[in-house]
Parts: C-alpha cells; structure tokens; sequence
C-alpha cells in the first residue's frame, strides 16, 4: 500500500495550480465577480475553452476516444486546485458529460445538471445543455447568494424527473464536488493563517493568540480529514465512501470559511475580502449532488449493513 | 494513491490470520480490571506468544532485536489482532510504544542488549514518569531532581498519572539534571528501576473506579549513570523522540475497534427500535463516515512515514485532535442508543465511555496538540 501520490500526480497538481494562478488568479477572479454582479453571468467562455483544451473535462475519457485517459484519483487532485482557485461554472457537470454531450470535452460547450434539489438550476443562462436531459429548460434567474454562481427557478424542474437525470451521476458528482470543497477548505486554511500572521494587535500578530491559533489548527484538522477521505473515495471509487468525502467536505469547506471569517474580524465581513466568496460557493456545493441529510442516511444504511 | 496491499503484504496478512485463529483460543479468560497481577500475567503471556511466533517488535530495527517489517506490515498487524478480538497492547503499552522505541533510537549497544529482550520476550513492563504534580503541559517545568553521585543519580522529587506503575519494572523517568540551565536543557532520560529503594507507588483512583494510574514518590533513589539514555541534559530532545512514537502509532488499533463498536451500536438501535429516529440515525451514519476517514487517514500517515523511512510525523497530532473527539462522540451517541441502561456500571461500554475521556487529555491535551498544529505545521508565531 502506498497512498502518497505519485509524481505524475504531483506533476499534474503543480501544472494545473500554475494554470489557474496564472489564467484565474486573484484579478481575474475580482473581475469576474464585477462582471456577474453587473451581468447575471459567470462562466468566462474563454478560459473554459482553455480547460478544456488542458484536458480538464476530458481527463477520465480514454485516449481512443480523444480523452487523457486518466482516472478519479487524478480528477479529485485537478478539481480540488480548481475549488482553490474558486473557478465558478458547472465544472463537475461539464466533466461528466464528457464523451455524452458534444463539445464538453473540449470545454467548447457548457453543461449544468439539475444537481440542487428543488426546482432551482445554476449557471441555466450560460449553458448549452443539461446533463442527462433532451431540451433547455425555462427558467427565470433569481437573485443568487453566491454572485459567481447565478440560478434561475425552472417551471418543471427538479422531482422524479431530475432524479432520473443526474441519478447515474451522483456518486462521482458528488465526490468531485467535495473535492473543489476540500480545495476551498484548504485555501481558506492559508488565507486565516496569512491574516494572522501580518495583523497586529495588543502590539503582536494575532496569530500569536491562542484563540486564533487554535481555530486555524482546527481548521486544518478539517480539512486534512475530509482530505483523506476524497482521495480514498476515488480510489476506491465506492459510493459510500463517497458519500462520506461529500459530508466531511462540506463542513469542512463551510466551517473554515465562517472561521477565516471570524479570524479576519471586521474585514472579514467586507465584500472586499475574498471570504465571503469561499463561504457562498461552499453553501451552494453543500446542497449539491449529495446533501448530508442524504449523505447519512445512505451512511447509516450501510452501516446497519456492515453490522450484518 | 494506490490503497491495494502488495502481493507480500497480503500474504504478511493471510499468515498472521491463521496464526490468530489458532493462538487465540488458546488464551487463558481475560482477567478483572482490577486485578493487577492478573492483568500483568495475561498482558506479558500475550507478548510472549507473540514473540514466539516472531510478531514481536515488528516494526523495529533489526539491530534492536525487531523484525524490520514496514509501517504497512506493523498497520497490518494492528488491524487483523484487533479485528480477531486479540488482546491489546496492555501494560506492555510503555515498553513497545515509547520506551522501547526510544532506546532503539538513542541507547547505546549495552543499553539496547540489556533493555529491548525483555520488552519483547514480554518479561518486563516499563511505565512513564514524565508528568508531576506542577509539570503536565508545561512538562519541561519538570522539577524531579537528580543529583550525581559517583557513578549514581541521587534522585528526589514525585510523578503523577503514571499508568501501570503499580506493575512495572521499569520507568522512563524525565529528572532535572541542571537547575540552572534555561528549562528545556537540563533535563535528562533514564531508566530507573521500580524496585529500587526509596521507590513509592501510590495508586490513584480514576473516575472509573479503577486504579490506572499512580503517583511515584522518589526520595533518595539511586539511579547508575549508565541508565541514562542520551546525554546528560539532552533528555528533551529524547523525549521528543518518544513522544512522536506516542501520538504517530498509538491509536491505530483503536480506530479499527471502534468502526466494530459502530456497528454493534447500529445492531443494539435497530433492536430496540432507536434506529427508527432519523437524527439519532443520521448521528451514527455521520460517525460512520468520520471513522471511515479516520483509518483513510491513518493509512496516510504510514504510506507517509514510510514514505519518510519510518518515524512518524507531527501529522499525528492532527489525529489524535479529530480522532479523540470522534472517539468521545461514539460514546455519547451511544449513551443515547442505550437510554437508562447507560448508567449501569456492569455495560461494559460503560466503561468505555468512561475511559474514552482520558483522549483529549493524556499523551497531550486537544489545546496543546492545538497548539503543536498551528505553531508547527502551520508556522504561527510563538505566543508569549
Ligand atoms: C489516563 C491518563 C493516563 C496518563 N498516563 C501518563 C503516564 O503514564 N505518564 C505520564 O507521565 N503522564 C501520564 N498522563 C498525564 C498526561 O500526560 C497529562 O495529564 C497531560 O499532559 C495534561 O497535564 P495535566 O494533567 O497536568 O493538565 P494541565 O497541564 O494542568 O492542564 C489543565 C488544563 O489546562 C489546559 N492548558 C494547560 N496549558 C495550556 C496552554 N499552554 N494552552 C492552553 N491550554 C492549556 C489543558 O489543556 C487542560 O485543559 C496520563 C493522563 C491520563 C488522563
């Protein structure tokens, strides 16, 4: 058993964070939200395309079918550097519709999925398709809690006929979207720590105060754990492990953000700091694919089943 | 990433499988907690069999008497005895986890010769003397003095919360060597005796009603110099040796018996009609998930070690902090399953609920391990 990632993985780690730090870096990222903000949209056709030509949603295709031919471990890695970097868009749905939806592949096209339950769909007003569904459905935008991921309620939308849509999906779905929660949880772990370290009060950096201190070690517990749990999840590929990353990640990406909130104090709560962007996406992932209400009970039946 | 055990690993496995079948009935019946001698006996016989059968000191250097095996093989081993129900490490927990691994690392020749046989053979029990009344967290404010003598340490000063000192032969005792140095460099490690005079071992009453632990009291106890494991006034640099041992492999086996405990827990609810509660449920498939991660994250930390050439890294604080809470949580989740009947003192669970709250305090409080993560791994400043 050797569970540390190999060099390839490495490899691939440090080019797709040099792409995005390059391509999506703390500008880019400004901007975008400017842009969604004044415009109800959030995907930048352009760097789509340039994901997909690295071979983001094409990652798990094999190579005869113009895929990169690699497998779940690798995308958890890619996807994690993706939820870092907060890059908005329905990067898991894309990625699954690789291979089914002309163009996802190449990142030419982009396709949402009805992964919220109820009858609310991100990103509809950009997309060329969804997952799983013959038509576009109708929808009118409300006003979105996460500027970057814009929702519109459609007329008949979730129930029976979107759980048929995404159902094939959900366990991968939700193990990629725990892993972009795992990435923010991370990210948001060296955002407290680096706020911590450079303000000063009571004449020292208050990163030098146990109560700070502690929140950012409990932080990193977190994340380290649902960590793990992502990475054994798409090794193993098993669904309740799945589900389990799911659960862990999501708390982990939500209870970081509110404490990096807490430890950036009154600047925390600006529009300014990039901390209320990390807490709103992780709220939207959270109810995404997999809710924890869903994720237990999925749990515990198989937990019953493992009692015999 | 590759969680698949290699063909020897496997094979590793199969065979201690069948060796287990075998040795454990054979076992005499475990004794009461509250029969120390007993305990002693059944804990030592236990090491023995295992040292007949080559299981012993797996994971230690071939040079200290150990069979070499890798951080996998020792995991591999934690995890097939403690699903076969084999006993655990017991009072020989000082001995093979910390003392032994110690001396492996910074004993002389003479002092491996002499000490490690026996911890394996499973002729001796070692104990910890480093907390003191007025030196827990802040262990390095140790006070225990030694005073050289000829070719002794003259010894003088009291332990507190020594577990299974009332059955141990030896103790790896933290002692103050230099009053004067700054208070992390005038410490020292040695290997004293228990039944050296001058030696008290007063038992003290935990919140389980068992007698786990002990106060030592050293008035005047002679210790040769050449028990002395490092040199004189580095012993904090050897304690910190030993400390990584205790919180990198320590729990390993638990994890694996408390995914049992879960299961049990899920059996009882469903019997008694608990299971019908969504949030109690919802707890326990929760608490599943969690130690489901946990041993993900312990097979982590030993591909990481291995990784490292074996010895394990401060990521074991990160751990125990998630681990011993998770720990704490079981229990009380399982209180709820169990309703009234988890005050009755004859649940054995009971027990375990009690003692589970000695996790976020022995071996490093959760706020001290906090402490360790931030400052360590994390790199924030030092407080005053
Ligand atoms: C079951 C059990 C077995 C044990 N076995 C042994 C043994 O065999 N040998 C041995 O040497 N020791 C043993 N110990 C002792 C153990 O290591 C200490 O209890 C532990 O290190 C805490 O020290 P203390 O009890 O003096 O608590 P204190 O240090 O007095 O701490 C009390 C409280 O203050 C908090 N605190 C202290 N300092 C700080 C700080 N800097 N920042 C924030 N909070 C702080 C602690 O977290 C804790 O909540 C055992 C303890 C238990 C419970």
């Amino acid at each position: 058993m050797d569970f540390q990632p190999t060099e390839d993985q490495r490899d691939l780690r440090a080019g797709v964070r040099g792409l995005l730090e390059g391509r999506y870096g703390r500008e880019a990222l400004r901007s975008a939200v400017d842009a969604a903000v004044d415009a109800g949209t959030a995907v930048d056709r352009g760097l789509w395309r340039e994901l997909g030509g690295a071979g983001f949603f094409a990652l798990r295709l094999p190579e005869s079918e113009g895929g990169v031919g690699l497998g779940l471990p690798e995308a958890v890695i890619v996807f994690e550097e993706a939820g870092r970097a907060l890059v908005p868009g329905p990067l898991v749905a894309t990625h699954l519709a690789a291979g089914v939806v002309p163009g996802a592949a190449a990142g030419t096209a982009v396709v949402t999925a009805f992964d919220l339950a109820g009858d609310l769909v991100a990103y509809l007003g950009e997309a060329d398709a969804v997952l799983g569904a013959a038509v576009l459905p109708v929808g009118e935008q409300v006003r979105a809690a996460d500027p970057l991921t814009p929702l519109h309620r459609v007329a008949r939308p979730g129930g029976a006929d979107a759980c048929a849509c995404v159902s094939a999906y959900v366990s991968e779905g939700a193990l990629l979207t725990a892993a972009l929660q795992v990435g923010s949880a991370l990210r948001t772990v060296e955002l407290a720590v680096r706020y911590a370290g450079e303000r000063e009060q009571f004449g020292q950096p208050i990163g030098a105060f146990q109560a700070v201190k502690h929140l950012c070690a409990q932080m990193l517990v977190r994340a380290e754990v649902a960590r793990t749990a992502v990475y054994a999840a798409a090794v193993t590929g098993d669904p309740g492990e799945a589900a389990g990353a799911k659960l862990l990640a999501d708390e982990a990406a939500v209870r970081n953000a509110r404490d990096c909130l807490q430890v950036h104090g009154g600047m925390g709560f600006t529009w300014e700091a990039d901390v209320h962007l990390h807490l709103k996406r992780a709220w939207v992932r959270a109810e995404q694919w997999r809710t924890a209400a869903e994720a237990e009970e999925l749990l515990a039946a198989e937990l019953l089943h493992s009692a015999g | 990433m590759d969680l698949a055990y290699t063909e020897e690993e496997q094979d590793f496995r199969a065979r201690l499988r069948e060796w287990l079948l075998k040795a454990l009935p054979e076992l005499p019946a475990r004794p009461s907690p509250d029969d120390w001698p007993g305990r002693r006996a059944y804990d030592l016989g236990w090491q023995r069999r295992l040292y007949e059968a080559g299981y012993a000191g797996l994971h230690w250097p071939v040079d200290a008497g150990g069979r070499g095996a890798t951080p996998t093989q020792h995991l591999i081993f934690l995890e097939e005895t403690e699903r076969a129900g084999a006993p655990y490490v017991g009072a020989n927990f000082v001995g093979l986890l910390h003392a032994g691994p110690t001396i492996a690392a910074e004993g002389t020749a003479g002092q491996r010769a002499r000490w490690l046989p026996p911890v394996l053979r499973g002729d001796e029990v070692w104990c910890q003397g480093f907390s003191e009344p007025d030196a827990g967290s802040d262990l390095a404010s140790l006070r225990t003095r030694a005073v050289r003598d000829g070719d002794d340490y003259v010894i003088t000063g009291s332990k507190i919360w020594t577990s299974h000192a009332e059955v141990a032969d030896w103790c790896e005792l933290l002692v103050r060597t230099d009053p004067e140095a700054p208070k992390h460099r005038g410490i020292s490690w040695l290997a004293m005796a228990m039944d050296a005079p001058g030696v008290t071992v007063r038992p003290l009453r935990t919140l389980a009603g068992s007698t786990e632990f002990a106060e030592v009291f050293l008035d005047e106890v002679r210790v040769p110099v050449g028990n002395r494991v490092g040199a004189e006034n580095d012993g904090w640099r050897v304690t910190m040796v030993t400390l990584s041992f205790e919180r990198g492999t320590a729990f390993v086996g638990e994890v694996v018996a408390c995914r049992r405990t879960l299961g049990e827990l899920a059996r009882t609810a469903r019997a008694n009609g608990r299971w019908d509660d969504p949030a109690l449920r919802r707890r326990l498939g929760r608490l599943y998930g969690e130690f489901g991660a946990l041993w993900r994250l312990t097979q982590w930390n030993v591909s990481e070690s291995e990784r490292s050439g074996g010895v394990p890294g401060i990521g074991g604080s990160v751990f125990k902090l998630a681990y011993s809470h998770a720990r704490q949580e079981l229990y009380d989740v399982a209180a709820e399953v169990l309703g009234a009947s988890s005050l009755s003192l004859d649940e054995e669970w009971v027990q375990s609920r009690l003692s589970s709250l000695s996790y976020t305090i022995a071996a490093g409080t959760s706020q001290i391990q906090r402490n360790i993560v931030a400052e360590r791994i994390l790199g924030l400043p030092k407080g005053r």
